[in-house]
């Protein structure tokens, strides 16, 4: 069934809600998405009709949750465009980085060796290369930004050597809302024989994905910023590397055989979930996914891009008010981070708390880009599919009532 | 549009002294150094004291933050310069109790313009912003007092 994005907002119950006597506003869209009522009552009815364990019992109830849980591997590999024993399930886009740094990564790099990354990152995306780096005597090696924003594509090229093992980048930024030349830099990276890692944290909730057409060796995203629940990532692997790389987590379930001095592990993907997998998580974002495709890429896509651009204007017409990241009109995601000259991030947030508006405001998880940029912390409002121009309205409102309390 | 419960959290006296904050900057002759920073928000209080004879001779702070943590410092260094560290300890215990939500009314009358940040406990979010340059001041006597 095909939805409308214009009354999407209503198969979201939380946003129905008043917060400080005021219509709830919700912009923090880039720390999660809210969940549609589809995504909640997958939830429960998974545990009101099918909870079990999986993969291990002989009974009727076992195999119906194997079978739900496994399905959602297929509709993942279908969203993304991959095969099914590609796909697997983490915690979180964090969870993946780490898994790829460590049980990849550590494996592959040499002393002298060089890991890319860029000064962009979130934390998630460059502290476990930081770790693996002291680990294996690597280097560590930044892109940095241009004054639009973007990546410096001309000083990444030049970083590239045969020495660079591996590159890992954003596909979009959660600060700056750029959207990177993912594909262009996964072919310059491959052509000096790196391994390619993409952060997709930012990027899947957003616009399709596709691996085929990527052709990255690993690609890391969260459920819950899909519209889905919290506690499920997805790490994607080529086949042939998910063969090489190590399970960092031990235990039940991704082994083949256990001897009292030794250990065969399962194949890909199996290998890599230790223990009970968070089961219901997976189903929901099996639901979340669904929802999505109810309501469409090109209606996704077509209200983000209103939404963002009439929020980065009603911003810019503010004097006073600084916006970070590429202009309207660039590649650029549903975000709009900026200042207000003379009110600190925290102050303004809280100001538009009382108007309902919640943003992000602070380092977002990436102080060497905020050291970059030359500023300790800024204000974010990042946009979902339910955000629409009255929200927009509002933050505008709100930034304004603030430049008055403040008198800046 | 309603900013009713803002002017409970940025009184006058809160936002005269974020504007305008007292006792800024480094101290030359500070014998102890304390930089704290919130993780989450990436505020930084860089602390400098001079401790002698167990009285806090001189004190100044750095660093950047929010209106809050700002004036929170100005007002504390207005309040501990002079000190003994014992009565500058017993302050910073009142000062964070305060700012848990359980106040001693008694002992709260003591903290000077410090006393008017009771109200930030309205706004969990921004606790840790008050309480950022007292905790810096609380470590600087801890290692004064080690040696």
């Amino acid at each position: 069934m095909v939805k409308n994005i214009a009354t999407a907002r209503n198969d979201f119950p939380i946003l129905a809600q008043k917060i400080n006597d005021q219509p709830l506003t919700y912009l923090d869209n880039a720390a999660t998405t809210q969940k549609p009522q589809a995504v909640i009552d997958a939830l429960v009815h998974y545990y009101e009709f099918d909870n079990a364990n999986i993969h291990r019992g002989v009974y009727t109830l076992a195999e119906r949750a194997t079978e739900q849980y496994e399905g959602v591997r297929q509709q993942v590999a279908k969203f993304i465009h991959a095969e099914s024993d590609e796909v697997i399930f983490t915690r979180g886009t964090t969870t993946s980085l780490n898994w790829v740094a460590l049980g990849f990564g550590a494996q592959v790099l040499q002393p002298g060796d060089e890991i890319v990354i860029t000064v962009m990152e979130h934390h998630s995306n460059l502290v476990p290369w930081q770790q693996v780096a002291q680990k294996t005597g690597a280097k560590l090696r930044y892109v940095e930004i241009t004054a639009d924003g973007e990546l410096d594509l001309a000083q990444y090229g030049e970083l590239l050597n045969a020495k660079t093992k591996i590159v890992a980048f954003t596909h979009v930024s959660n600060v700056l809302g750029t959207i990177n030349p993912v594909k262009k830099m996964t072919e310059m990276a491959h052509a000096v024989g790196a391994y390619v890692v993409i952060d997709g944290a930012q990027a899947a909730g957003h616009f399709p994905i596709d691996m085929v057409s990527l052709d990255c060796d690993f690609y890391a995203f969260s459920g819950h910023k899909i519209y889905g629940p919290t506690g499920i990532g997805i790490l994607y692997g080529k086949r042939e590397l998910l063969t090489e790389m190590q399970p960092v987590e031990f235990g039940g379930e991704m082994i083949n055989l256990v001897t009292r001095q030794k250990t065969d592990f399962k194949a890909a993907p199996e290998k890599f979930e230790a223990g009970t997998m968070p089961i219901a998580q997976v189903i929901g974002l099996g639901a979340a996914i669904d929802y999505i495709q109810s309501i469409g890429w090109s209606a996704i896509e077509a209200q983000e891009r209103k939404v963002t651009a009439a929020a980065y204007q009603l911003l810019k017409d503010i004097p006073g008010v600084e916006i970070y990241g590429p202009q309207i009109g660039s590649s650029r995601s549903a975000l709009v981070t900026f200042n207000l000259n003379g009110v600190h991030p925290h102050d303004v947030a809280t100001v538009l708390d009382t108007q309902g508006v919640a943003v992000r405001a602070g380092h977002h998880c990436a102080q060497p880009l905020m050291e970059t940029l030359g500023v300790s912390s800024t204000t974010r409002a990042s946009f979902g599919l339910y955000n629409n121009l009255t929200d927009v309205k509002r933050l505008a409102a709100a930034v304004r009532a603030a430049k008055e309390f403040f008198q800046v | 549009m309603s900013l009713g419960n803002l002017s409970d959290l940025y009184r006058q006296l809160i936002l005269d002294h974020a504007q305008h904050p007292h006792h800024r900057g480094e101290l030359a002759n500070a014998n102890q150094t304390i930089s704290l920073n919130n993780p989450t928000c990436g505020d930084v209080v860089n602390l400098s004291v001079e401790i002698n004879d167990d009285q806090i001779k001189d004190i100044a702070f750095s660093g950047d933050g929010c209106s809050i943590s700002q004036a929170s410092a100005s007002m504390m260094t207005d309040l501990v310069k002079g000190q003994s560290t014992a009565q500058a300890k017993k302050e910073i215990a009142t000062f964070l109790e305060m700012l848990m939500g359980n106040p001693d009314e008694k002992d709260v009358d003591d903290l000077g313009d410090a006393a008017i940040l009771a109200t930030v406990v309205k706004f969990p979010a921004r606790i840790k912003c008050a309480t950022l340059a007292w905790k810096a001041l609380e470590q600087a006597i801890g290692e004064a007092e080690k040696k």
